[in-house]
């Protein structure tokens, strides 16, 4: 993987991280269509898959317009390829239960209202608007998204035991979103992104507290999975979720839909 | 609509009350859940309201099957706003038929154990994208048919929750027609989408008003109670006339021969769907039936960890929150 030399590589890389992790776990959150436990359910899932393909078009949008090669945001999640692609691998996991879903999406959304809320002083006045506009979305989405882990972790025996178990499972996916390459060196350096590394601390302490309420345990281990925001090396699920999502672009190459 | 087929129940009230009931409801009062109301006039309500309400919600599944395959991001947003709007009018219909009396948990019990039925429109399967296109246009297009007249309803929490409603669906009729526009003014590969679509989808959306008027026993009660407001011959025949227009403009042609404008009776003269197909689908044997059930069944049953989870830890809450008052 060739690493971004110039401050246009590093910026078009940023905003691809933001608009593919978006993407995928919108994707993913989407699946559960008509299949949630309850109704009301049903609804926040479609709800929050909605803004997250609603800050995709955002994301991308700019990034296709940083790249300056007369792409769109379509182009860029339609007709990429998995190497492309530069979500953490968090938002690629498949969905398991709900109870993985949702712990998933909290593992997320803790890191992404840090994230928003960081950018919105970033020195890009886009990217700046749009973290105004997706943090509002996103503090909703964390507030949900807590609210069912803490229930679901202080409910019953089997619903401790499941969100447990997809803690455990989700756990070593979560060191991904803290680290740091020259693209962040670069983004930093100009103003428009923090470190990574720097979100991390505010991370713990926010989500030590909710699974503390949901009476789990945070595994004793510190190993991370990477390979997603580089690009260097996906899980073996994200093929398949593009398989699906592009295939009617990829079947019919140029049609206007 | 998604009411097909409501058997109108007897009732067997004091006749004095029953009178000045209907005397209410012919002067265009509405009926609240806390007055008097026959016994039949509320079962009935319960069954049509929980007809429509089982309707959006099983209808999520034919509509979900391509969210996930849909080509463009707006499509995308699009379909899940839509699918969205229609778990909520599933939820506040539910909320209607609670003021009847019903939880929403038996009413759910009702579906999924087959004593409730949905529209059979949601028995058929959506092969390819064109049909989420043809689904809005016609499908929605066929329900606010039925639904704008109900917006006048007798029982006052139905006809609120239709005005509601009828206001998103007229915006997902839109969007569905522009969405099959496009396919129609597309490659040649799109427009045979958007004719196999109408193909496949025209017959079954004439089927959702219901057998016709010769074959539809329970109206006359539904009418005079104005829980129904127009025959099925009547409302099929008005979506026919509407509907013409847009598929010739679309370049589409509906798959009836015989289809012509009749001048002396200023309407088009139609092939009426084949009523044992219809019989067939509401006895359960249409191309989704058994996975359609299952689905709500599978998500049913595998959430009840969730259901269960989430109220004990209600009941701990208010329990701690006792405690420490």
């Amino acid at each position: 993987m060739a690493t971004p030399v110039n401050k246009e590589d590093a910026f078009s890389q940023f905003l691809l991280r933001m608009g593919d992790n978006t993407l995928i776990l919108g994707h993913r959150v989407s699946e559960w269509c008509g299949h949630a436990p309850v109704l009301e359910e049903d609804i926040a899932l479609a709800n929050t898959a909605l803004d997250l393909i609603g800050q995709t078009q955002m994301w991308l949008g700019l990034a296709a317009e940083v790249q300056g090669e007369g792409k769109s945001a379509d182009d860029l999640a339609f007709l990429r390829d998995a190497w492309d692609f530069r979500n953490v691998l968090l938002c690629e996991v498949p969905n398991g239960d709900f109870g993985r879903t949702l712990m998933r999406q909290f593992l997320f959304d803790a890191w992404h209202s840090i994230q928003l809320g960081r950018l919105m002083k970033s020195s890009d006045e886009r990217v700046a608007a749009i973290a105004e506009k997706a943090s509002k979305e996103v503090a909703y989405h964390l507030e949900r998204s807590a609210d069912t882990v803490v229930g679901l972790g202080d409910g019953t025996e089997e619903s401790h035991r499941r969100m447990q178990e997809a803690l455990d499972y989700l756990w070593p996916y979560v060191g991904e979103m803290f680290q740091s390459d020259e693209a962040d060196a670069e983004m930093v350096k100009a103003g428009i992104a923090p470190d990574p590394a720097s979100l991390r601390e505010e991370y713990d302490v926010l989500v030590s507290r909710i699974l503390g309420d949901a009476t789990l345990i945070i595994p004793d281990s510190s190993f991370a999975h990477k390979g997603g925001r580089t690009g260097a090396m996906h899980t073996e699920h994200l093929g398949h979720l593009l398989t699906q999502m592009q295939w009617l672009q990829r079947a019919y190459p140029g049609a206007k839909w | 609509m998604y009411a097909q087929m409501i058997k109108s129940e007897a009732t067997q009230d004091d006749p004095e009350k029953l009178a000045a009931f209907q005397a209410r409801i012919d002067a265009g009062e509405k009926i609240e859940p806390k007055d008097w109301m026959p016994e039949g006039y509320r079962k009935t309500l319960i069954r049509q309201i929980g007809q429509h309400a089982h309707s959006e919600i099983v209808g999520q599944l034919p509509e979900g099957n391509w969210i996930t395959r849909a080509p463009t991001l707006e499509r995308k947003a699009i379909l899940l706003a839509k699918v969205q709007d229609e778990a909520g009018h599933g939820l506040y219909l539910y909320c209607a038929a609670e003021t009847l009396g019903v939880s929403r948990d038996e009413i759910t019990e009702m579906l999924l154990d087959g004593r409730m039925k949905y529209s059979s429109i949601f028995n058929y399967p959506t092969l390819n994208w064109a049909d989420i296109g043809a689904v809005g246009w016609l499908v929605d297009g066929a329900a606010i048919m039925n639904q704008v007249p109900l917006q006048r309803t007798s029982f006052g929490p139905y006809s609120r929750a239709m005005i509601r409603i009828c206001k998103e669906e007229s915006f997902h009729q839109r969007q569905g027609y522009d969405a099959i526009r496009k396919m129609a003014e597309g490659t040649p590969e799109q427009k045979k989408m958007a004719q196999d679509a109408l193909n496949r989808l025209w017959y079954p959306s004439l089927m959702m008003f219901g057998p016709s008027d010769k074959d539809s026993v329970h109206s006359a009660q539904s009418m005079a109670w104005k829980i129904k407001m127009n025959t099925n011959d009547e409302l099929r025949q008005k979506f026919v006339d509407q509907t013409v227009p847009q598929a010739e403009y679309l370049g589409l042609t509906i798959p009836d021969p015989d289809l012509k404008w009749n001048e002396e009776r200023g309407h088009y003269d139609y092939t009426d769907p084949d009523w044992s197909e219809f019989f067939e689908v509401i006895k359960g044997n249409g191309p989704c039936n058994v996975d359609r059930l299952a689905a709500r069944n599978k998500a049913w049953d595998d959430g009840a960890w969730v259901r269960d989870g989430l109220l004990a830890h209600a009941k701990k809450k208010a329990t701690r929150q006792h405690a420490a008052e």
